[in-house]
């Protein structure tokens, strides 16, 4: 997993509630077997004005010129900015594999969906939640200065605004210290696998059938 | 004192990292169903790594996303789709793990085929990288979905890193007038509390309403947990769960059986254990749900009217509501019953059980399509279902009456495969979920239940089923 620590980035608002992975990323791109490429189709059925299938040359498609990320000034933005219950739906992991090979390192929300929140740690992807208040007066300050970016550090748990109004948030003090170091949460459980081996075997004893 | 949740937490709790209450733990994982879609990625993982399954008998497997639910003898045409079932077959033969293969009569939708083999037994915990997994907690199960990097996870560790929920108890009480189903219910709560209202929580479903369900009702309703925005939903076991599972290829015999259906009955809240919630519902207040909009949140009852944005202060919501009632072709204030349809969908893990299939089949027997409707389909969870419609006649019942009858698997609910909505076609859906473009790009979803999807079909446009039968 890349390591996250810090991240001064342009801030790109997407001001809709209840964004769903649909949405994310449409499902004719799910049928890939690769981890990569899928950030030519984030958010594809609205950011282009055809429809997209797979192996198609995105560079040949018509884009939704209305479409916040089409706008040249959110060019090579790196915060996302949404709303409410980010991310829901369903459970893939293209998802966030699809927002982070776009270039976005941190989604900014009042709130996302379990699942969701969950896989982008997994890729270190950094989802900071923040109060709907906060979250509205930045919608407010990103629309009205171009450029405008955010600084985000993890060790400090902080979101530094341009004026340099600090704003302080919650992460859970294990993800924070697998996101920082870069840690493989496969290999970290595997030093554990003793114990999960003493586990297995008591529950073997104690409930045969489902060993069977 | 403790909720159902505390006891499935607990009993596979093999480690926590910290000594707070709120930390993560390492929970051990009983069962891991696999599909095509989630699953590459995560072998190939495996691999890179020089890593192997930790305990093959967990893992069942099956394709269900990209299959054809039209004739299959030739395969798959779409060759991206192909690849992945394919990869899916090669990454089961080379580790040996169990699959039931795209023509096995016992092939189907993935949370359809787990409990109907047996697979899924109460106390369990169930992973499967696909959200709908909140399906199995009907059986008393911790069942929830992850994404690809924890089915990795799941397959090299058989354990996953995981936070606690907090809990969250739906109590439905009284009796569900005919033609209301658990569907409605679902449906109803999430109106109630909103896709987001169970974010954080596991849901157990309680009440006098809810031991009445059968156990392909209470999949129904933990299915759906989710679009409440919870992980996981769940049921307590009682007589109606231990009967659905006797007899199951995968489940316990004999002594064995004794002695689970002993621990399986302590799978149940204690008297007075506190949730962090509560959420009432009145059962014979529920009446029959459709959705008018984008999200599953967006519901009312079949004798309501498409809402009127203009009603609405919060700027955010109007927003979101003008922007899908734009989206779904839907002027504010027009009666449900006034929606005229152009498809008709009966499947998906939500409602393409047998039960399911006999309901909606009692309501078009002896009926026709009207003549507005394109297609109107049917596609059984499984292969096993499909063959025991056929016993009991509801092929022809469906086909009689205009329908098609399909072969198994998650077909129109995410149109991964041919079945799906042309830009604007309107469809009256049995599945899940009704955001833009789910059942194909520019198609408009309208959830309900399978005896309302059926109703619809006959009348042209959504009708109250409890008035036709």
């Amino acid at each position: 997993m890349e390591k996250f620590h810090s991240c001064k980035g342009l801030v790109a608002p997407l001001d809709r509630a209840n964004i769903d992975t649909d949405a994310i990323i449409p499902k004719q791109f799910l049928k890939s077997i690769k981890r990569s490429g899928f950030g030519q189709n984030l958010f594809d059925e609205w950011r282009y004005l055809d429809h997209g299938e797979p192996g198609m040359d995105v560079t040949q498609r018509r884009l939704n010129p209305d479409f916040i990320l089409n706008q040249l000034r959110y060019r090579g933005a790196q915060i996302l900015l949404a709303r409410a219950n980010f991310g829901c739906g369903s459970s893939r992991e293209h998802a966030p594999w699809a927002l982070q090979d776009y270039g976005f390192r941190v989604i900014i929300a009042p709130s996302f969906a379990d699942i969701f929140f969950s896989n982008c740690f997994k890729i270190g992807l950094l989802p900071i939640v923040l109060d709907t208040s906060i979250v509205d007066r930045i919608f407010h300050e990103v629309s009205s200065t171009e450029g405008y970016c955010l600084t985000v550090n993890l060790e400090e748990q902080t979101v530094t605004t341009p004026s340099g109004e600090i704003c302080t948030f919650d992460v859970d003090p294990f993800r924070k210290h697998c996101l920082l170091n870069g840690l493989d949460e496969i290999g970290l459980t595997l030093q554990d696998a003793d114990k999960i081996k003493v586990f297995e075997e008591k529950r073997r004893t104690e409930q045969p059938w489902l060993f069977a | 004192m403790q909720t159902l949740y505390d006891k499935l937490w607990q009993s596979h709790v093999v480690h926590e990292e910290s000594d707070k209450p709120d930390g993560m733990a390492l929970l051990y994982i009983d069962r891991h169903l696999v599909h095509e879609v989630t699953s590459p990625q995560a072998f190939e993982g495996l691999r890179l790594a020089g890593r192997k399954p930790w305990r093959l008998d967990s893992i069942l497997a099956v394709a269900d996303h990209n299959v054809p639910t039209t004739e299959r003898s030739h395969g798959i045409s779409d060759p991206i789709s192909r690849l992945q079932v394919e990869t899916l077959d090669q990454n089961c033969a080379d580790l040996g793990i169990t699959e039931f293969k795209m023509n096995d009569l016992r092939q189907g939708i993935v949370h359809v085929i787990g409990p109907e083999q047996g697979a899924t037994l109460p106390g369990m915990t169930v992973v499967c990288g696909d959200s709908h997994t909140s399906t199995h907690g009907a059986f008393a199960c911790l069942a929830f979905g992850i994404g690809t990097s924890e089915v990795e996870h799941a397959l090299a560790t058989q354990c996953l890193l995981l936070k606690k929920a907090k809990a969250m108890q739906v109590l439905v009480e009284g009796q569900l007038g005919h033609g209301v189903t658990a569907k409605d219910i679902a449906l109803a709560v999430i109106g109630k509390i909103g896709t987001a209202g169970g974010t954080g929580y596991a849901i157990e479903f309680a009440g006098s309403a809810i031991r009445a369900l059968s156990m392909e009702a209470r999949m129904t309703l933990c299915n759906m947990a989710i679009e409440a925005g919870a992980r996981a939903g769940m049921i307590a076991v009682d007589d109606i769960t231990i009967d659905y599972i006797k007899g199951r290829p995968f489940a316990p015999k004999g002594e064995l059986w004794e002695k689970a259906v002993a621990y399986w009955r302590t799978l149940k809240s204690d008297e007075g254990a506190t949730f962090e919630q509560v959420v009432r519902l009145d059962a014979a207040q529920v009446k029959p749900q459709v959705t008018w909009g984008t999200s599953p949140e967006m519901v009312t009852t079949v004798d309501g009217r498409v809402p009127d944005p203009s009603q609405i202060d919060d700027v955010v919501k109007r927003h979101d509501m003008e922007r899908a009632l734009k989206y779904m072709g839907l002027t504010p204030n027009m009666p449900i019953s006034k929606i005229r349809l152009d498809k008709i969908f009966i499947g998906s893990c939500t409602n393409s059980r047998i039960e399911d299939l006999r309901a909606a089949a009692e309501v078009v027997k002896g009926r026709h399509i009207a003549a507005n409707i394109k297609l109107a389909m049917v596609v059984p969870g499984s292969g096993l279902v499909k063959h025991q419609a056929e016993q009991e006649g509801l092929d022809k019942i469906f086909r009689d009456a205009g329908f098609e009858w399909r072969e198994p698997g998650c077909s129109m609910c995410l149109a991964m495969n041919d079945d799906r909505l042309a830009p604007g076609e309107r469809c009256a859906s049995t599945s899940n979920r009704n955001f833009e473009g789910r059942q194909g790009p520019g198609g408009r979803t309208h959830l309900v239940s399978p005896v309302m999807a059926a109703a619809a079909a006959v009348a042209g446009h959504f009708v109250d089923v409890r008035e036709i039968y």
